[in-house]
């Protein structure tokens, strides 16, 4: 090996870069959200557009294609999550009155806007979710190729939003102001290109129970945490572990959570709900349990990314 | 190389105008059996190796061969004890190496559709006319096995060109078993006739289940419970399909029979408001009563591309 492999020029205390400080749980203020509220829960719906003829340029999203070209049994088996699955989510959502984020992938917007307009008028908030699963931010793209993307998918966002019929987006309301990269990946530019265009929060970074201002080049953004462990993706489909067993997951989680209350405050809990996963016929079930236990539970709320970004933003 | 296939326009499931099944029913539920023949010595497909490995594969094809010598007629009987009529997805060489089977199946009055000749012989590189002669060996072969003109198909071992479904459209079949998008029939932009989208689902078929996700016996049977219960209370509003693919080398073992079982009892106990129903009797009960009011709503909900698939509009 060359000798600069034994050479180690972050070696100091704290992180190894500059988007955040490095803070133990118990130095960190505690947080209080609205209403009493011990434990918030995210629910995040990803809506993903996975293209016939991926380039899987600098790695292949995770649900993307498997089988030669044309591999109609991947692209319809993802479709079906916009066409049928994310219905059964929201008719979850709507009949425990819960509001969730659906971080949609641009081309989503563009080719299926009834979905994002239904989406809108029930109350749930849109966030961004880059173009498509094709379109990974990585560190193989110059800052102009990453800002064209980030600018194409709000953009087209905002085009959509302009056809409604009704006002849905009101007066001195932001459309999108979170986002989520597709397979979570950035390169060291993603977040300041983010907060170049407004966004205020991210959905990439786990690093802590609570929401984390992070500073980038043009100013902070916060981090709202989402769960790689109890998503559904990984627990139900890449793990394959039952839906009984992820409501349980969920429900020692929360409780462990309410628990730390006293010492650490308020806490959150980020949850992926994939419509192709999430949304099955045998699956919703699952769903519906978890909303009627969030809601039974005092201490339990479930809140928009953008309502935690807010209190977040109050708090710090 | 395209992004979409552009075989069908986007439907959001919330607000279609209602399916009824024949007597009011709620839910068309069928089986669908695929009785295949994987060979011993299969040649290669440039774009995909046929067994894992080497080629033979002794432990993979005798265990196909457990299938058909020892699985389906379980399978069978397990049907006809629920007064259930099996559709056939067909590796039709298998008329000329196992006519027992074949026969076995048309005494039950069961239909037969296509999956290619053999599941080892795959669609890539396929050129039109070799595409085409795979469905006029299939439609004859059917034909002179059991006098059944096949109405449907699933391609070998879910391999597809872009002009698959096209063909099949153009020889007069009704339907497809290749799309998963949904719960419900669906038209398909195909440059002739009326294809029709049939819901087969990956997601409760036994090679899902079984050979990929290794779920156990008990789970199949909750999932497949779950999945019916689902799809039945949504066929109030609006018909719904349920199928059921198989494959007797997985779920005709000993060890899985009995779960299977239970699913089929809970299934059967409905039968108020289930139309136990083939592959084509669906398929042609949505063409003649809803295919027009679909490809109405459809087009009302302003998102159509136009073209026909991988011909974008």
């Amino acid at each position: 090996m060359d000798k600069s492999y034994l050479e180690y020029p972050k070696r100091a205390y704290g992180q190894d870069h500059d988007f955040y400080e490095w803070r133990q749980v118990k130095d960190r203020p505690k947080l209080a959200w609205d209403n009493g509220v011990k434990v918030a829960i995210n629910l995040i719906i990803p809506l993903e557009f996975f293209p016939l003829n991926p380039s899987g340029v600098p790695f292949k999203h995770p649900g993307a294609m498997v089988t030669p070209y044309p591999d109609l049994r991947h692209f319809t088996v993802r479709d079906y999550g916009n066409r049928v699955g994310v219905f059964r989510i929201l008719d979850a959502l709507d009949d425990a009155d819960v509001k969730a984020t659906f971080a949609v992938n641009g081309e989503i917007a563009k080719r299926y806007p009834p979905l994002i307009e239904t989406i809108k008028s029930a109350g749930h908030e849109i966030a961004a979710h880059g173009l498509s699963t094709d379109h990974i931010h990585h560190e193989g793209l110059s800052f102009e190729e990453e800002q064209t993307l980030v600018n194409q998918t709000i953009d087209g966002f905002n085009d959509i939003a302009r056809g409604w019929p009704s006002p849905k987006v009101e007066d001195g309301e932001r459309l999108i102001r979170g986002w989520l990269s597709p397979a979570r990946n950035q390169s060291r530019q993603t977040l300041g290109c983010l907060r170049d265009e407004d966004i205020d929060y991210c959905l990439d970074w786990e690093m802590d129970q609570v929401p984390v201002q992070m500073e980038t080049f043009c100013g902070p953004i916060m981090g709202i945490p989402l769960s790689y462990e109890l998503s559904d993706f990984t627990l139900l489909h890449t793990r394959r572990q039952t839906e009984e067993s992820w409501l349980k997951q969920i429900q020692n989680a929360t409780s462990l959570l309410a628990e730390e209350h006293d010492r650490f405050g308020s806490q959150m809990l980020g949850l992926t709900l994939t419509p192709y996963i999430m949304g099955q016929p045998f699956r919703i079930w699952a769903l519906r349990a978890l909303l009627k236990h969030i809601k039974k539970t005092e201490g339990l709320e479930v809140f928009r990314a953008r309502d935690i970004a807010d209190q977040a933003w109050r708090q710090s | 190389m395209h992004a979409t296939p552009n075989l069908y326009d986007y439907w959001p499931y919330a607000g279609r105008p209602k399916i009824e099944w024949p007597g009011r029913k709620k839910l068309a539920f069928w089986v669908a059996p695929n009785i295949e023949f994987y060979e011993f010595m299969p040649p290669t497909n440039p774009k995909r190796q046929p067994w894992p490995n080497a080629i033979p594969n002794v432990q993979q094809y005798s265990q196909r061969d457990f299938g058909n010598r020892v699985g389906h007629l379980r399978l069978m009987e397990l049907l006809d004890k629920y007064n259930l009529r099996g559709s056939v997805s067909l590796n039709v060489a298998l008329c000329d190496h196992h006519p027992e089977i074949i026969e076995d199946c048309i005494k039950r009055n069961w239909e037969f559709f296509s999956h290619g000749i053999y599941n080892t012989r795959y669609s890539y590189g396929l050129t039109p006319a070799q595409e085409q002669a795979v469905l006029d060996d299939s439609i004859r072969t059917v034909e002179a096995a059991t006098g059944q003109r096949i109405r449907g198909y699933l391609a070998p071992a879910l391999t597809h060109t872009e002009d698959t479904l096209d063909l099949i459209a153009e020889n007069d079949f009704w339907y497809s078993c290749d799309l998963f998008q949904d719960d419900q029939p669906q038209p398909l932009k195909t440059k002739t006739g009326k294809l029709v989208s049939l819901p087969y689902s990956l997601e409760v078929n036994d090679v899902i289940t079984y050979s990929v996700m290794g779920f156990d016996p008990d789970r199949y049977t909750d999932i497949l419970k779950r999945h019916f219960d689902q799809l039945l209370l949504e066929g109030e509003k609006s018909g719904t399909v349920m199928c059921i693919p198989l494959h007797a080398y997985l779920v005709g073992q000993p060890h899985r029979m009995k779960p299977f079982e239970d699913a089929l009892k809970h299934i059967c106990a409905h039968s108020d408001d289930v139309w136990f129903a083939t592959g084509k009797e669906i398929a042609k009960h949505f063409i003649d009563n809803y295919w027009d009011q679909s490809m109405a709503d459809i087009a009302a909900r302003g998102v159509t591309t136009g073209g026909t698939g991988f011909r974008h509009g």
